[in-house]
């Protein structure tokens, strides 16, 4: 038992010729928001207070695709959303088609806590932080310099314009890297559990390069980007599609549950054998302060400390795998 | 076992006082959306092609919560979700906060054909719905006096908005509608709250399932407020073991992500399908309210709820056919 944390800034095609003036500022993150949530879970904060404020900071961090940093639909503007669950009680609540809101996740938090829904979207969601007061700003502020780049080098390289006549392969198209080592897709999302283990995920996104306007990915569906019970808490990262179709969160949990697997046979189970390769990551933990942070795309980056003192910090796979 | 099946509901949450009249209209529906079904079964369509088909009916007829017929919001005009699911590939469609488009699961499944993502929301799906050429209409061919009245009650009801968890007594002197019963769904007496989502499972005649489930939305809803209808592995989910339609209070229904955890016991335990149903039923709505139909690649049907009735139809290959709406 003990308490236990897990966070992650995106699974992608991260090509381990990053170079370090884009990979260091995401390391310091890692590092930081891992010191963030760890101090909480140390004073005793319910992993719900703690997941919202790991995943506030990873929003205010511009290098990650969420909150500021988030990528850019395909006209060029920012659609954000986040899901945040408590394990607990199943407690949940989600939000999509962000433009002003400065903090996605705690949105979805007040959509869980004031309101008898779930899920609110667009215009609804923006005049709802409005009448909550949550912190507004204008929709420039998340919009970065290196995202209008990668929203370009995304569009030129895939030139060919998808024709809406005809069929559409979804997922199999590798993405194609932009020339900097990054990534197109990717989120944030923390899970923690305390020593009671009690449980909470919370995930948040800007979604996918060039996405359509109106496009939702896994980040807010239950279940898909996001899942917390009495077992696991996971949130997941990578192609939303293929994890909306592989329900890659709440899979996890069942596996547990129906199969008895543990949890990082659970997790490596969803990741290996339930979606495509080069589409998806996860972080979990589970009710006993286990962790694990599976992926099948060439990085995810990611860290994670329980109270025992082990912690991890990691783009790449780990050797010792 | 084998050979085709098909179930399709509208809606689970009746009102036990429902006029009789209009039990026999939402019956004669069912009916005739199962006859099309399985007219459609005999041609040898596939699954997703007789799913899709079907939810259009019912989606133009006004009788239930989809489609023309939809509840409204708090500002009276209508937003509708709604999402498909081929089990073969488990390919997915899902759309909401539509507006204009006449049939909202056709939509979903041109998400899911014809586009490179699986979900697309309010304005932005609203656009590629222009795009692709599907008809739309104005928002008021939505529109029905039935649910106009019905918003009158609930905003008079007032116990949605922000307290949905009140005493049953409460909200019942303000209530003008004639409330014969206390039962209450979402915070509304159920005579006043009909959730009346519809949807339809099929299974054809090769094995392969399919899913789709088509609403309005909770009556009275914030604008922009989804619910689980659209929402993969809650309200619905098909796989190559099953397909499923789930109805009722959607937050249980997403809390519970009910439809894919019929799928996973049946993919993980090994449990027949009606085995699933009744225990995701039980055991996984702990105080919500909710009901569903699935359907098995063996050519089975089963259904299930915990609320006082779900409009529900269900039809095999080997001449089994009912329509009901108690227990």
């Amino acid at each position: 038992m003990g308490w236990a944390i897990a966070l992650h800034g995106g699974a992608g095609d991260i090509s381990p010729s990053i170079p370090p003036e884009r990979r260091q500022p995401r390391e310091a993150a890692l590092r930081h928001c891992l010191q963030i949530g760890v101090d909480a879970l140390k004073a005793q904060k319910s992993p719900l207070d703690v997941v919202e404020l790991v995943v506030r900071e990873l929003e205010n961090n511009p290098h990650f695709n969420a909150g500021k940093g988030s990528v850019l639909t395909t006209e060029g503007t920012v659609e954000m959303e986040a899901c945040i669950m408590d394990g607990k009680t199943k407690k949940c609540g989600a939000v999509s088609g962000l433009t002003t809101v400065v903090n996605a996740i705690s949105l979805a938090r007040v959509v869980m806590e004031k309101t008898p829904h779930i899920y609110l979207a667009f215009d609804g969601a923006e005049k709802f932080a409005r009448e909550q007061g949550l912190e507004t700003v204008d929709s420039s502020h998340f919009i970065t310099p290196a995202n209008i780049e990668r929203l370009k080098q995304f569009k030129e390289a895939n030139r060919v314009q998808i024709d809406c006549a005809q069929p559409v392969e979804k997922d199999v198209k590798k993405e194609t890297p932009t020339g900097d080592g990054d990534s197109p897709i990717g989120t944030v999302g923390c899970v923690a559990v305390d020593n009671d283990g009690n449980l909470a995920a919370a995930t948040s996104t800007g979604g996918f390069v060039n996405k359509m306007v109106g496009r939702i990915g896994d980040t807010p569906i239950i279940g898909a980007g996001t899942y917390a019970n009495n077992l696991c808490a996971v949130s997941a990262t990578g192609r939303g599609e293929a994890i909306i179709r592989g329900t890659v969160a709440r899979d996890v949990a069942a596996l547990m549950e129906f199969k008895g697997l543990s949890l990082k046979d659970a997790a490596a189970c969803v990741v290996e054998e339930r979606v495509p390769r080069d589409n998806v990551g996860l972080v979990a933990v589970s009710a006993k302060g286990e962790v694990t942070m599976p992926f099948n795309t060439t990085g995810m980056y990611r860290a994670s400390a329980t109270e025992d003192g082990y912690t991890e910090f990691g783009i790449w796979p780990s050797v010792e795998n | 076992m084998g050979g085709w099946a098909i179930a399709v509901h509208g809606g689970a949450g009746v009102d036990p006082n429902l006029p009789q009249q209009r039990q026999e209209e939402a019956k004669q529906l069912l009916n005739r959306c199962l006859n099309l079904g399985i007219d459609a079964l005999r041609s040898n369509l596939s699954a997703v092609d007789v799913v899709e088909l079907v939810v259009r009916e019912l989606e133009t007829d006004p009788v239930f919560n989809s489609g023309r017929g939809s509840a409204l919001t708090a500002k009276g005009t209508v937003e509708m979700e709604s999402s498909i699911m081929d089990g073969r590939g488990r390919r997915c469609g899902a759309v909401s906060g539509l507006t204009t488009v006449k049939n909202p699961v056709s939509l979903a499944r041109l998400v899911m054909e014809r586009s490179p993502h699986s979900y697309l929301a309010f304005a932005g799906a609203e656009d590629f719905a222009r795009q692709q050429g599907v008809e739309v209409v104005d928002n008021e061919y939505f529109i029905t006096e039935e649910n106009v009245g019905m918003l009158k009650l609930a905003k008079e009801a007032n116990t949605i908005m922000f307290d949905y968890r009140v005493p049953e007594a409460v909200g019942l002197e303000t209530c003008s509608a004639v409330v014969e019963s206390p039962i209450l769904m979402n915070g509304l007496p159920i005579s006043v709250y009909a959730p009346e989502t519809v949807g339809c499972v099929v299974v054809d005649s090769q094995g392969r399932c399919a899913a789709a489930t088509s609403t309005g939305g909770l009556l009275n809803k914030m604008s922009g407020r989804i619910g689980d209808s659209p929402l993969i592995g809650a309200g619905t989910y098909a796989s190559n073991l099953c397909g499923v339609s789930c109805t009722g209070e959607g937050e249980a229904i997403i809390r519970g992500t009910l439809a894919r955890e019929v799928a996973a016991v049946m993919e993980y335990k090994g449990l027949g399908l009606q085995e699933a149903v009744d225990f995701v039923i039980k055991e996984r709505l702990d105080e919500g309210k909710a009901g569903l139909i699935a359907v098995s690649n063996k050519g089975e049907v089963a259904w299930g709820f915990n609320t006082t009735g779900m409009f529900r139809g269900c039809a095999t290959e080997d001449g089994f056919m009912e329509v009901g709406i108690w227990d």
